[in-house]
């Protein structure tokens, strides 16, 4: 008899509760879009915020209400998951070109003389914080690694024997995270380029030429020479610095071989015939070994 | 029972290695880079250019605002260039380079050095006269003397309070100009007061100073109103806030000015560069500067032309010594080292300090044992051991609400912390990132 109460007391009390979380349930739900998982599964699921929201399932959320994609993108994932991401929300979505982190710095121990020792803590924005640097040059790069740090893709890092960060171009998503950590600015997020061919200017000295000279061998001197060889305008000299636009660059490499200290760097090219002068070939020619050394595809 | 303030402290060893050495005038240099910024607040705009010929105490450079200084000439010469260069600060900025011819001094300026008493002069043409005068704060923070004078409306000064604490180790620059000035000092406290419209001011000085205290005590017989106290020797004595609570046992509010509490505070070495405006004419365009070391053969303390290059002061002390690891502008315990010795002194320069190889090392950063040392020593009463472990994990809010922005930099955690750790580096990047985050939340 007794059992029998006991289990009627207790089914009455499960019942009633079931009933009342039935209803709380009910009352209180939240409804969510379930495209937001189909979506976030679909992301890489870094949660690295390279495209600027908390983590994928903040993208998720952000892509499932936004009404044009196009300002969205997911630079890990990159054209191929955005395209699945466009197919799970039924809406269009263009390709972009895949992006790649460039050091735009090339000041390594031989062409930067080190003028003073820094022993404070180990991190390039503290060391920002403190002074120029410990070389003449104060736009280079600090090397102690921040970017590095930064890193949640193994796709950087620090060359011993340069002392410059060195960017692995299998690895890198472009999700920009090294490019927010340099105090310096000296990384950029630059167009991978057709079969990963690039230019870019490798050097950040906004200094006057021979002040930039006397600090760095291979600094940027703003001489004007790129910019008037470039037939596309893509290059821009700003407070004694040049810029190539990577939009417009053609690629041609006018630039490269007119550069008196070798600053502009050319990746994944194969070995250019000779056009130039022979002096400017010897130029180029140990402007190329500079660039194997330190090439981003170490 | 002397004063001291409540929270904190260390004693770092005292090394006044030069407090005997008497005030030397340093020969002029051949040529002198006058830095535009020297001062917080908006860098001064260039006067002169290239070719133009300037004289002694001619302004060569007017405040960018109202927190801001004018800038003179030390000396007489031709304007070279106007180029960026190195300075205390580790980064290249405006200077004003100029080479020297002779000596000539603006006709304005009183060249007597007869201490000439009396002075009728409103508030307001006073504040107005150290602001052309471009006096900012000697004891190193280098705020515009002016503003800290204007008091803001619905604020009263009740009383002035005179930093003569030199709690730095090493540095006795102000401690000799106690001992040779102190009757322009006690002038110029006299002008301050008139300009606060205060009657009561204090001159704190440490006990380690008893022949400054001994004639400061005498003199001040003769001018009502001033009184001096002796405080107990405790680094950082001479922070702004420790001072008022020794010396009047107030505590300035988190976030506030000493206004707050009533009181104003000024260094000797202002008080004395605020005489010599009033009453000689004569803008600020040198000051007194240690140059010390355990290593340097004649220590002492010279009154240096605004940029003299520091390489000068080095000479005229017997020359670099070999075993120099670092030289530091300012004292051993919040100065900085320099990155050469063309950096220029500026009106915030207190010292030059060349430290030896070994004594200049850093120490390896060990983990944290929580022993909590340097809790114990925050003379504000924060806790450094979590500020850096904020900083470390970017938690800048809760860096906020942890009150990093009250941190002095005294470095007393760093100099008391068992595992080296750098716990002021830390806190600083976390104080100027905190402020960059309130400044672009105001916009």
């Amino acid at each position: 008899m007794t059992i029998l109460v006991t289990i009627i007391t207790l089914v009455t009390i499960g019942v009633i509760a079931a009933v009342i979380l039935y209803l709380v349930a009910q009352k209180f739900k939240v409804y969510e879009n379930p495209k937001i998982d189909e979506v976030e599964e679909a992301l890489p699921g870094a949660n690295c915020g390279g495209c600027g929201f908390p983590g994928c399932r903040g993208m998720a959320e952000a892509l499932v209400k936004a009404e044009d994609l196009s300002t969205l993108f997911c630079p890990v994932g990159g054209n191929e998951t955005m395209a699945e991401v466009a197919k799970i929300l039924g809406k269009e979505i263009a390709a972009k070109e895949p992006m790649v982190a460039v050091v735009r710095c090339n000041g390594n121990f031989e062409k930067r003389k080190r003028t003073n020792q820094y022993d404070g803590a180990a991190t390039c924005v503290m060391a920002a914080s403190l002074y120029g640097g410990d070389t003449a040059c104060e736009y280079g790069c600090l090397g102690l690694g921040d970017c590095v740090e930064a890193c949640n893709f193994d796709a950087i890092y620090m060359d011993l024997t340069t002392g410059l960060p060195v960017v692995n171009q299998d690895n890198c998503t472009a999700c920009g995270a090294c490019v927010e950590a340099c105090p310096r600015d000296i990384i950029e997020l630059r167009k991978k380029g057709p079969k990963n061919r690039r230019i870019f200017v490798s050097c950040v000295n906004e200094d006057k030429g021979a002040v930039a000279m006397k600090a760095c061998k291979v600094a940027c001197i703003g001489c004007g020479k790129c910019e008037k060889v470039c037939a596309f305008g893509a290059i821009t000299i700003e407070n004694n610095l040049a810029y190539i636009d990577f939009e417009k660059c053609k690629l041609c490499r006018k630039c490269v071989a007119v550069c008196p200290t070798g600053a502009i760097h050319e990746i994944n090219f194969p070995v250019k015939k000779a056009v130039a002068k022979p002096e400017e070939k010897q130029q180029i020619e140990k402007n190329k070994e500079e660039i194997n050394k330190n090439s981003e595809n170490k | 029972m002397l004063k001291t303030f409540s929270k904190g402290g260390v004693h770092p060893a005292a090394n006044k290695l030069s407090a005997d050495k008497a005030i030397e005038i340093l020969p002029l240099p051949k040529t002198v880079t006058i830095p535009i910024s020297q001062h917080i607040g908006a860098p001064a705009k260039v006067l002169v250019k290239k070719g133009d010929s300037v004289k002694v105490g001619q302004k060569i450079a007017e405040s960018g605002g109202f927190v801001s200084a004018n800038i003179h000439s030390s000396v007489s010469g031709t304007v070279s260039k106007i180029d960026n260069i190195v300075d205390a600060s580790g980064y290249k900025k405006p200077c004003v380079i100029i080479n020297v011819e002779g000596d000539e001094w603006d006709e304005n300026i009183d060249k007597s050095k007869e201490l000439k008493k009396d002075f009728d002069l409103s508030a307001e043409e006073i504040i107005k006269k150290i602001s052309d005068a471009g006096i900012v704060g000697l004891g190193g923070a280098t705020f515009p003397s002016h503003v800290k004078l204007s008091i803001p409306k619905g604020k009263k000064a009740e009383v002035l309070i005179l930093n003569g604490v030199e709690c730095e180790p090493y540095l006795t620059a102000d401690h000799r100009l106690m001992l040779e000035k102190a009757e322009e000092i006690l002038v110029g406290t006299k002008i301050l007061m008139k300009a606060l419209n205060v009657d009561k001011a204090f001159i704190g000085i440490e006990n380690n100073k008893p022949d400054a205290i001994n004639h400061f005590n005498k003199l001040v017989e003769n001018y009502e109103g001033i009184k001096v106290v002796p405080l107990k020797v405790k680094y950082p004595q001479g922070g702004e806030k420790q001072l008022i609570k020794a010396v009047i046992n107030r505590e300035v509010p988190s976030g506030g000015l000493p206004i707050a509490v009533g009181a104003v505070v000024h260094n000797v070495g202002t008080a004395f560069a605020v005489y010599e405006a009033i009453q000689k004419n004569k803008p600020l365009f040198e000051r007194v500067v240690t140059v010390t070391g355990k290593s340097v053969t004649k220590p002492a303390n010279f009154l240096v032309r605004i940029g003299t290059s520091t390489a000068e002061l080095i000479n005229a002390a017997g020359g670099l010594p070999e075993d120099t690891g670092k030289i530091v502008s300012g004292g051993p315990m919040m100065g900085k080292a320099i990155v050469n010795t063309d950096v220029p002194i500026t009106k915030g320069s207190s010292g030059v300090l060349l430290f030896k190889d070994k004594e200049s090392k850093r120490q390896e950063s060990q983990n944290c044992i929580r022993c909590g040392k340097c809790v114990s020593v925050c003379p504000m009463g924060l806790e450094p051991y979590l500020l850096m472990n904020l900083v470390e994990n970017k938690m800048w809010d809760e860096l906020e609400k942890n009150h990093v922005l009250d941190c002095i930099e005294c470095g007393s955690c760093m100099f008391t912390c068992p595992s080296q750790r750098p716990l002021l580096d830390y806190i600083r990047l976390g104080k100027s990132t905190v402020n960059k985050i309130i400044r672009s939340r105001k916009k």
